[in-house]
């Protein structure tokens, strides 16, 4: 099976049943990709496919439907995102494994909403659990990078 | 610096020595010295002074012993270092070091012992400093107990200044500069015309260079990092995804498995079928672990299917079936056979009880998960003469030891690499899941075996916070607190625990009255008992172990009280309190909420708590609003003294952190138990706080106590009870019970 990832192809001789998170994850080494809960209530698994956050643990193989992005493709540490910036901003990770699945969260937020409001970010956001509980943070970090986005 | 100085003088500096390419540096304090595990294997010509900083030509390492689960620790161990160093942090790398004496924890054990730890008397100091000696001498290198920065402060920017100030004498020796006339900056030397030795360039001469002892530690004054906001340094790699946890080790060759273990814990296996398991795709085979089974496979998600697909025969465990008959064995256990410790008894309990109108309330608190969310995961390598175990650990001595007692080998011959966790809140303060994954790399010497546990595996094998409930009898008088008389029982979580780390330790089981007992108030007649109900389920610490449920049963009856009294919840814990710390938190939380001057309206309501754990006083001011959906909360106020704050940024994390995981927990998360196993098996039925939930947080630190604490636990427990009693004051209703969605909605 062929899938595009943060624009390489790669090819996985992998079940067509196999959640994407488990592909990417044990078929790929791509380890940013976090396992949390398997069911779609934690996020910490969460890309993007075609730009949409998705929780690639409820993505079976066999219906990835476009090209995958994982954080890797949002930015990296020489070439941080807006997100990724903010985050860094406000110290934002404790633990940090549910990070990735927020930023991803956020990216495709602010995304298709530029200037979003508490209840926007609530709505956008609650689906990924923080055990830490970062979330003051997160809500500040989304409004510090929504601004530095505007403004770009 | 009068302390500093007297510090240095009984600190024992380990003499020079070689090292693997370079000189290290340490730095610890105890009657007789531990051996420094950087000696081992150095080559001629290189040195090693202390345990805790490596100087090589190619680059400098600081050890950081205390295991990273999410609090930051990583990074304020070493800005410890190097504050006396004068090195930025980022530019070296950090190292966790392998298991050793030379980085046990005093604290751990001192915090254990039946004295409150606002208690600074002559015995009570006595025996901390002698539990102090037992702990190292059993290898006791745990982090938790939020100790770590009570235990490091001096011991690490020692280590740092001993490096600094050896290195400089290793310049003097090269240049003819006199040693005094000599900076350092930026790992640099520094001579009086402006030339720069790196550090790096030094490391052979100084390591042939007798350790400098005068050192004398900077006053806070005089810190250029610590105390100031930073930034930390996990924080890149933790934004970007390039953060490795346990549960993300790549080895060459290697496979996967996961496990499958009795529902019951404890309970064993009449027979199992593997036959369906063993024709699935990808599976290698299935091998019989501790408490249950586990699939070796070529991915984690055919492991994960298999194990589903595994047909076995469980025997129950010894603990009842249900919730109910636990909450029965409990309920029977407030009896003198069951009574464990009586740590509180001032004045005449009984004398003020009889005759008074006694005010009387039943509180309960229920299983928990620590349910961090990276999944619990080891991976092994065993070879004929070596082991090695790549996890996230907050034990890695005892980790070391189940090594050497599952395979044979030496201690030696058993490398822990431990890494960061995904979270922890006291889990990794076990080490089951090491052992089984040790099992079954066994069974494939030379092949690498990441296991890895599911989230079902993880929710419904826990080591839960303990089963936990409390009785309270008091009486008022004049609008005041006159009698105070708490019952606490519950199974004994440090016989459970202790029986499955080391040994179990004499004498009463203070975590079992931690937050109660313990509190610094002076009511006339005050009393705390403690029933160690029989053993059920077997329990772990979980965030701010016994006092997670104590202090909720605690303060949430104090209120009770003073609400009986007639008086301010907040004036009359003032007038009660006897440390004055805790009533400068206390204060302060009223300043902070406007506690006096603010009507806030109908339909809302205020709550406040407090409690003195971990050595740290913290007030909690809660508001929440009544709305259609159910009961909101508002904001927060926390006001705490952990003495001087040596990471501003991350201190208001853990505050508001801790403070979140109080607050979820109480809301909506319990274990409860069927037929011996646990009903909740993911998120979906343990969610806790979620960000539409979050309140607005406004904290503060006020940094007048003298001694340096840890931060990642003591603001959990004030919060479950300073929430119940804003529910009370918007509802009128009195939540005694955990969780509270059992009582009420949340929106």
């Amino acid at each position: 099976m062929d899938l595009t990832i943060n624009g390489s192809s790669h090819t996985v001789d992998l079940p067509d049943d196999m959640p994407l998170l488990w592909a990417l994850r044990d078929g790929l080494n791509i380890t940013s990709v976090k396992y949390g809960c398997g069911i779609a209530q934690c996020g910490a698994c969460t890309v993007h496919i075609d730009g949409l956050a998705v929780r690639s643990c409820q993505v079976a193989l066999a219906d990835v439907w476009g090209e995958i992005t994982t954080i890797e493709g949002l930015g990296t540490p020489d070439v941080l995102h807006a997100v990724q910036e903010a985050w860094i901003q406000h110290q934002v990770p404790q633990c940090g494994y549910c990070q990735s699945g927020q930023i991803m969260q956020a990216a495709d937020l602010l995304a298709r909403n530029p200037e979003p409001t508490d209840e926007d970010i609530d709505a956008a956001m609650s689906g990924n659990l923080c055990r830490c509980g970062t979330y003051p943070r997160i809500r500040a970090a989304v409004h510090a990078a929504a601004s530095v986005m505007r403004e770009a | 610096m009068g302390r500093a100085s007297t510090i240095a003088r009984r600190t024992f500096l380990i003499g020079s020595a070689t090292i693997l390419g370079g000189v290290a540096f340490g730095a610890y304090f105890v009657s007789r010295p531990t051996s420094n595990p950087l000696l081992k294997g150095l080559p001629e010509g290189q040195a090693a002074l202390t345990p805790f900083v490596k100087i090589t030509p190619d680059g400098i390492t600081l050890i950081v012993p205390r295991a990273d689960v999410g609090q930051g620790i990583a990074s304020t161990q070493a800005m410890l270092i190097a504050e006396e160093l004068d090195i930025d942090p980022s530019t070296t790398t950090l190292d966790p070091g392998q298991p050793h004496q030379a980085y046990f924890n005093a604290a751990v054990a001192a915090d254990s012992l039946p004295f409150p730890a606002w208690n600074h008397g002559f015995v009570a100091s006595t025996v901390r400093d002698l539990m102090g000696q037992v702990a190292r001498l059993t290898s006791s290198q745990f982090t938790g107990g939020s100790t770590s920065v009570a235990d490091l402060h001096e011991t690490l920017r020692l280590a740092g200044a001993t490096a600094r100030e050896t290195l400089k004498a290793a310049a003097a020796a090269r240049t003819g500069v006199p040693r005094s006339h000599l900076r350092t900056e930026d790992g640099q030397v520094v001579l009086p015309d402006g030339t720069r030795i790196p550090y790096t360039e030094l490391s052979a001469e100084a390591a042939a260079m007798d350790t400098v002892l005068d050192v004398t530690l900077r006053p806070a004054s005089e810190w250029t990092r610590l105390g100031k906001p930073y930034q930390r340094l996990d924080i890149v790699a933790k934004s970007t995804g390039t953060q490795g946890y346990g549960i993300d080790v790549v080895l060459p060759g290697m496979l996967h498995a996961t496990v499958r273990a009795n529902p019951g814990r404890g309970g064993t296996m009449a027979g199992y079928d593997a036959e369906t398991a063993l024709s699935m795709q990808g599976v290698r085979s299935v091998v019989e672990v501790n408490e249950g089974l586990a699939v070796i496979a070529e991915n984690t998600w055919f492991a994960f299917q298999a194990a589903q697909a595994l047909d076995v025969e469980w025997l129950p465990p010894a603990y009842p079936a249900s919730s109910a008959a636990m909450w029965q064995v409990l309920a029977d256990a407030r009896t003198d056979e069951f009574r464990n410790s009586r740590l509180r008894d001032d004045g005449d309990i009984k004398a003020a009880l009889d005759g008074a109108t006694v005010i009387e309330a039943e509180y309960r608190s229920p299983f928990l998960a620590h349910a961090a969310l990276e999944p619990l995961s080891a991976t092994v390598l065993v070879e004929a003469d070596r082991v090695q175990i790549w996890t996230a650990t907050q034990i890695p001595a005892v980790v070391r030891d189940a090594a050497v007692a599952l395979t044979g080998l030496v201690p030696s011959q058993v490398t822990v690499h431990v890494l960061p966790a995904g979270g922890s809140f006291g889990r990794r303060l076990d080490h089951d899941y090491v052992v089984q994954a040790i099992q079954i790399a066994a069974t494939m010497p030379g092949t690498p075996i990441k296991t890895t546990w599911s989230r079902e595996e993880d929710m419904t094998h826990d080591y839960p916070r303990p089963l936990h409930m409390a009785v309270g009898r008091g009486a008022v008088s004049d609008g005041r607190v006159l009698a105070y008389d708490l019952d606490s029982v519950s199974p004994s979580l440090i016989s459970s625990w202790f029986g499955r780390i080391a040994s179990i330790p004499p004498g009463p089981d203070t975590a079992l009255v931690w937050g109660a007992y313990d509190q610094p108030y002076a009511i006339p007649n005050y009393r705390v008992t403690g029933y160690a109900a029989p053993p059920l389920v077997p329990v772990g610490s979980w965030r701010s172990p016994g006092a997670c449920s104590n202090s909720f049963f605690h303060e949430s009856f104090l209120s009770e009280l003073i609400h009986a009294a007639g008086s301010d919840p907040l004036e009359e814990r003032l007038r009660l309190i006897a440390d004055a710390n805790s009533r400068l938190v206390l204060e302060a939380v009223g300043e902070m909420s406007n506690w006096a001057g603010v009507d806030i309206g109908p339909g809302r309501g205020r709550g406040i708590a407090f409690a003195h754990t971990h050595g740290v006083p913290v007030a909690e001011v809660i508001d929440v609003t009544v709305t259609e959906r159910g009961i909101r909360i508002d904001e927060v106020w926390i006001a705490a003294d952990c003495g001087t704050v040596l990471d501003p940024v991350n201190a208001e994390a853990q505050l508001t952190g801790a403070a979140i995981f109080g607050l979820g927990h109480a809301m909506n998360c319990e274990l409860t138990y069927e037929n011996h196993a646990v009903q909740q098996t993911n998120f979906h039925a343990f969610e806790g706080m979620r960000l539409h939930q979050t309140p607005l947080f406004h904290t503060r630190l006020l940094e007048r106590a003298e001694q340096v604490r840890g931060l990642g636990e003591p603001a959990t427990a004030p919060a479950a009870p300073a929430l119940a009693d804003a529910i009370f004051a918007a509802t009128g209703q009195r939540l005694r019970e955990m969780p509270f969605n059992k009582s009420v909605d949340f929106a």
